[in-house]
């Protein structure tokens, strides 16, 4: 069977099983519709966060980044797992006893402002929005790539699926789909990646292959093969850095810190039974991540092997079939600037070979040669990787509407009916939004969506973490202190990614500090704004030092 | 005599569990897979340098052990304060 009949098929049957757990989990009341009815097992949160977290960038293109950064991609490999300790051990605990909906619910209690939930809730709506455009984005490409339509028509398709479940199903559809996909996507994931550790090394184990010798006759290591050919095409050793090293401890940091102040994520843990559940489903959510996140660097590794071994100075007109399948959709482009037929690749002005990141996970299996079903596998596994992302976000996007600002702060006698109304229409429409920004993408999506994790760090994480360990930090230090973060970091992106205030280039970055990094210092600056205002105005009640005492502790026996 | 109830001596458990795991937390990342890799980089194992495996897999693998061993100290301590569990 062809690649096209297997993809229809797999996408197919995937499609149906969301569909039927949407159909299955309706819901009644607006606790169901955010948190899931708060009834959720550990096992289940923790592989509905997996595949919330784990998006069309983790899927389709992490593997390719880290395959041609080489050492540098451990900032999205350390910075997108070490996140989750923090949230485990300062965050996910407390928030479940505070027991409440939303990010923005935590902050304006927690800081017994209406001001500092408006502040929460515009962060939260900025970084879910930027995110959320990227994914239906990623659902277009898959389709028009492995389906062969229209990437707009791909768009409608995967908006029209995540309206289907979110609408009908709030939470709880999301969460028992995302249980689903995450099955599919890290079975898409690790079939290729099995595979080709076998062809390349006979271990079947790719977090083993990627440091064991090739079985090409040669029993030399793979890392050290790869070393030598990165160096003979001029580019740096594969396992050493090419960024100076303050800024990729800058930017793990802030990814880090990003991570753990997600507001998609967090809400997960509102979902559980209890405070160990939600300690142990960050530890299985974790886990799972792993198993992806400790095979993409493999799969890097051995792609990019195999694509310099392929391609590199082969005459263009042997190449095989897959290069000249994927030249049309443009992400491989060949231009023999020297007329010698030759396909050279390397590190200078004489380089004629242009290679898209995406490529090396969606083309590794044909790249490989793997059968069909296997090709077809992937589409399937970003698909799910997708969609379950950005029904995680449309969730905190409605949310963020319907409770934190009609419920909260402009209707606070709403019914509990026409409250649950409220959240249908607005998961409506910021799927029509986020529809929109995928048929028309912003040109500076990649851009804002390192502002997200830099948003997140410089305003939630710190107002959370001081909101729990730290009963003194009153309402003004706390909104100053989001303010004073986000402030900054809009600044520093604007200035450096968008040539705003006199612009700039990586050699005039504040202490060699790339914006993808700055989240950190802008953290840092929000932790001492916070701290110096809170020292010069009126202290916190003391009924909010009496919750903050009752969030430290799980439930009295 | 606020110090001394069961509350705070849960809490004070707890602020010592959270700092020592978070020090193994940025040991094992920012420091071996970072800061001293170049050092580190000089030994291997297997096919790897050591700093390299740290920055790309051992960082990962600890991050999971670590959570793992604050959910059983943290259940240990529930349990033994009288939480519900």
């Amino acid at each position: 069977m062809g690649i096209q009949s297997w993809t229809y098929i797999i996408v197919g049957v995937t499609f149906a099983i969301y569909i039927g757990i949407a159909i299955w989990s309706r819901v009644k009341s607006t606790k169901e519709f955010y948190v899931a009815g708060g009834g959720v097992g550990a096992w289940a949160n923790g592989m509905a966060t997996a595949a919330d977290w784990m998006s069309a960038a983790s899927f389709i293109s992490m593997a390719g980044i880290i395959s041609f950064a080489g050492y540098d991609g451990a900032v999205y490999l350390m910075g997108w797992t070490g996140g989750y300790v923090l949230l485990a051990l300062l965050l996910a605990p407390y928030l479940r006893k505070f027991g409440k909906f939303t990010v923005p619910d935590f902050i304006g209690d927690r800081y017994y402002s209406n001001n500092a939930r408006l502040v929460a809730v515009f962060c939260a709506l900025l970084v879910s929005f930027t995110y959320v455009a990227g994914q239906m984005r990623g659902v277009g490409i898959v389709f028009s790539r492995f389906l062969e339509v229209d990437i707009n028509t791909g768009v409608i398709i995967g908006m029209l699926i995540v309206l289907f479940y979110a609408v009908l199903g709030g939470m709880k559809g999301i969460t028992y789909t995302q249980v689903a996909q995450y099955c599919v996507l890290i079975f898409a994931f690790m079939v290729p990646a099995i595979f080709i550790s076998i062809q390349m090394t006979g271990n079947p184990i790719p977090q083993l292959g990627f440091g064991d010798q090739l079985n090409d006759g040669s029993s030399m290591y793979l890392l050290e093969k790869l070393d030598n050919l990165n160096v003979e095409l001029g580019f740096n050793e594969y396992t050493d850095n090419t960024k100076p090293l303050i800024d990729i401890f800058a930017i793990t940091l802030a990814l880090m810190v990003g991570t753990a102040g997600l507001p998609h994520v967090i809400v997960r843990f509102f979902t559980v039974k209890k405070v160990a559940d939600a300690r142990k489903s960050a530890g299985i959510a974790l886990l799972l991540i792993a198993i992806l996140y400790t095979t993409a660097p493999a799969v890097a590794a051995f792609a990019r092997t195999n694509l310099i071994e392929t391609i590199s100075n082969k005459p263009y007109h042997e190449v095989p079939q897959w290069f000249k399948k994927w030249e049309d959709t443009g992400l491989i482009s060949f231009n023999d600037i020297n007329n010698d037929g030759l396909i050279n690749y390397v590190n200078s002005e004489d380089n004629e070979l242009y290679v898209d990141r995406d490529i090396m996970v969606l083309a590794n299996p044909e790249i490989a040669n793997l059968p069909n079903w296997v090709i077809a596998l992937v589409a399937a596994g970003g698909l799910a990787a997708a969609l379950s992302t950005a029904a995680g976000l449309l969730l905190v996007i409605s949310a963020s509407v319907s409770h934190d600002l009609i419920k909260r702060v402009l209707y606070p006698k709403i019914s509990e009916k026409a409250e649950l109304t409220a959240a249908r229409i607005s998961a409506f429409f910021a799927v029509c939004v986020a529809g929109y920004f995928g048929i028309n993408p912003p040109g500076f999506v990649a851009a804002v969506v390192a502002l997200a994790f830099g948003l997140a760090a410089s305003s939630f994480f710190p107002a959370i973490v001081m909101g729990i360990f730290y009963k003194k930090m009153n309402k003004q230090g706390a909104i100053a202190g989001m303010l004073a973060g986000i402030g900054l970091m809009l600044f520093y992106m604007l200035k450096f990614k968008f040539n705003f205030f006199g612009g700039g280039d990586s050699s005039s970055y504040w202490f060699g500090i790339s914006p993808e990094g700055f989240g950190t210092i802008a953290m840092f600056v929000n932790f001492i704004v916070a701290l110096f205002v809170m020292n010069i105005t009126s202290p916190t009640p003391d009924h909010i030092k009496k919750m903050v005492d009752n969030i430290r502790i799980p439930e009295n026996e | 005599m606020k110090s001394n109830n069961k509350e705070n001596i849960y809490w004070r458990s707890n602020i010592k569990y959270v700092s020592v795991l978070l020090l193994f937390w940025f040991t094992f990342s920012f420091l071996f897979g970072i800061v001293v890799k170049d050092f580190l980089n000089q030994f291997s194992i297997g096919g790897f340098k050591l700093g390299f495996w740290f920055a790309q897999q051992g960082s990962i693998y600890v991050f999971v052990i670590l959570i793992f061993i604050y959910v059983r100290l943290m259940n240990r301590l529930d349990k033994k304060h009288g939480f519900k569990n």
